[in-house]
């Protein structure tokens, strides 16, 4: 029933860069995440939707181990997120093999948590500096670079103190792009925002998905869904309750749950 | 109040608003608390200087007494060094805390409940006796053979009694003070950290302890005030070349302790008070960002450069720039 008929242009064919297989998450004896199956192309924005409490930011949190699974297994590209396997059985990963892991993965939190000690600049530095081994002035040259391109080149110098929450949000998005991930992870990026200050952060996540980047996006933006979206997932009680084209499910959505949702947040 | 009273002397420039000068409240009441204030202060300034049992003659002679003054190195060296120990082991022992390994926790936990819990006194008599209680130092294989022995007085001499009795003591203080820190930053601080691939010990000693400091500097320069009094206890060790010490062995010796008190209190108010500016500055450099909102020294001609710079190589790009690349092949 989730079968992915995912509509990525031009690269039909190639394996999946995320599958996600039959994952459960327990907190306690709360049931959250009730056996979700997903894939995501490379270069495709998987979009997904859901009332609060439908467990859509637990999963993405699992994709890089901020949270552990408790059944089923994740995939990002080769690699088993959280665990190897060694003769059919599951062996945890030391805590090196999850930072390796977690560079290739960028996440975007609802409450930017920038770091409010280091400017703006510090902040997109201090991952490739410290975990990449570059040079400072590599690493300058490529923050400033990527300031320009969220639009706050002449922010570089401010704290997040200073800044306004779109363009910490925007800060935050040119960190996580610092490590170069090829896989950007967005927890409700807007959801904190004021009304006014949305539309700068979505146009920099339109951008990065022109530009081909893997996105997974938990939002309440339908409208971005729409525009940009290559696939809409919609979650409702901790499973996946219809996925597919996002403007076929707006227009037209197929289960009665997904109905009710939208005609409420539209 | 004093908002009002600024606004309406202020003149404002010249914008053609006209601004609100209101007639502040008045407060009798501070009047007549201030008169007061004055009395009891003249009335303290006049017995001072007219009851001749203060006997200022011998504060003046005693002040810079070479005796005292070597004191207030002693002082200021046992505070120091006890301080600089309790703080590298209280880091320790609140990232030992925080760990995810059980035997750190437990062993964090032990040392505290230890060192918190028993006087300050008895541990400083402790080690001045540890010499008696071990008196070689033996390394080698427990029951096997002997590599190296050397006489525990030659090592733990009285100062070095002292500086352990302190420091020890003071880090299991100081380790509650820094985990409280370290508990007062916000969660998402680790995740965004871990997100971006970062080891938990970067985290913490990059991340988290430098905004813990916020909260750690203020309580740790309390204890830092605390612990250069505290350092008149090492009489217990004994050690005896300290302020305290010092001036009680002269004021018994010519009978005098009032004036020699007042040297002692002179010279402790006086580095408190230094120590008191230091906190000042640490603070203001840990607030960077929060409290302190001066902008970090980037010269804005570098960020011009290089904003120009990371434009240039960016504009020929066509509408669908391959910009995961393009941060990889900077050149410099």
């Amino acid at each position: 029933m989730t079968t992915t008929a995912t509509g990525t242009p031009g690269r039909a064919g190639t394996d999946p860069l995320v599958r996600i297989e039959g994952v459960h998450k327990f907190f306690g004896e709360h049931h959250v995440l009730r056996g979700i199956d997903m894939t995501v192309q490379p270069g495709e924005v998987s979009v997904i939707i859901g009332p609060s409490g439908s467990g859509k930011s637990t999963l993405l949190r699992c994709i890089n181990l901020l949270e552990t699974i408790s059944a089923g297994r994740i995939q990002v590209r080769e690699d088993l997120i959280g665990y190897k396997e060694v003769n059919g059985r599951l062996h945890d990963l030391s805590t090196k093999a999850i930072a390796n892991q977690r560079r290739e993965i960028g996440m975007v939190f609802q409450r930017f948590n920038l770091f409010p000690h280091k400017t703006a600049l510090a902040n997109i530095m201090e991952a490739p500096t410290q975990v990449k081994r570059q040079s400072k002035t590599a690493a300058r040259t490529a923050a400033l670079e990527l300031l320009d391109r969220v639009g706050l080149a002449e922010r570089a110098n401010h704290y997040p103190s200073q800044l306004s929450g779109g363009q910490q949000q925007r800060v935050a998005i040119a960190r996580a792009l610092a490590m170069e991930p090829e896989l950007m992870l967005f927890d409700e990026p807007t959801s904190a925002l004021d009304p006014e200050l949305v539309g700068d952060v979505l146009n920099v996540m339109k951008d990065l998905a022109k530009s081909g980047m893997t996105m997974i996006v938990v939002t309440h933006e339908i409208g971005f869904a729409r525009e940009v979206g290559d696939t809409l997932t919609f979650m409702d009680g901790g499973v996946v309750v219809e996925t597919g084209n996002p403007r076929q499910i707006i227009a037209n959505p197929q289960h009665a749950r997904t109905k009710e949702f939208l005609s409420r947040v539209l | 109040m004093s908002q009002t009273a600024k606004r309406g002397s202020f003149a404002g420039p010249d914008d053609g608003v006209e601004r609100i000068n209101a007639v502040p409240v008045r407060h009798p009441g501070r009047w007549v608390g201030a008169a007061i204030i004055v009395l009891v202060l003249a009335i303290t300034a006049q017995s001072l200087i007219t009851n001749p049992r203060f006997h200022w003659d011998l504060v003046g002679t005693y002040l810079l007494d070479t005796l005292v003054v070597q004191g207030i190195g002693w002082t200021l060296i046992l505070t120091v060094s006890s301080m600089v120990i309790a703080i590298a082991l209280a880091i320790m022992l609140a990232f030992m805390r925080q760990s995810e390994n059980p035997l750190f926790r437990y062993v964090s936990w032990v040392w505290v409940w230890f060192f918190r819990g028993t006087p300050v006194y008895t541990q400083l008599v402790f080690w001045g006796l540890v010499a008696t209680l071990y008196p070689k130092i033996i390394i080698g294989v427990p029951f096997g053979p002997e590599w190296f022995s050397m006489d525990t007085q030659t090592v733990v001499n009285a100062t070095v009694a002292a500086i352990l009795g302190l420091g020890l003591n003071e880090s299991a203080y100081l380790a509650e003070i820094f985990r409280a820190g370290l508990k007062s930053v916000d969660n998402g601080q680790m995740e965004a950290a871990e997100a971006l691939g970062m080891r938990r010990s970067k985290i913490m000693w990059r991340i988290i302890l430098p905004q813990a400091m916020r909260v750690i500097v203020p309580p740790t320069g309390n204890e830092t005030i605390g612990m250069l009094k505290t350092t008149s206890l090492v009489l217990a060790v004994p050690f005896t070349y300290d302020l305290t010490f010092v001036t009680n062995t002269i004021a018994n010796r010519i009978y005098q302790p009032i004036p020699l008190l007042i040297v002692a209190a002179f010279w402790y108010l006086l580095v408190t008070s230094v120590l008191m500016v230091g906190q000042f500055y640490i603070e203001r450099h840990f607030g960077k960002g929060v409290d302190n909102l001066t902008k970090a020294p980037v010269k804005p001609a570098a960020v011009a450069a290089a904003v120009a710079h990371a434009h240039n190589p960016a504009a020929p790009a066509d509408p669908e720039p391959a910009a995961p690349t393009s941060e990889g092949g900077t050149t410099p």
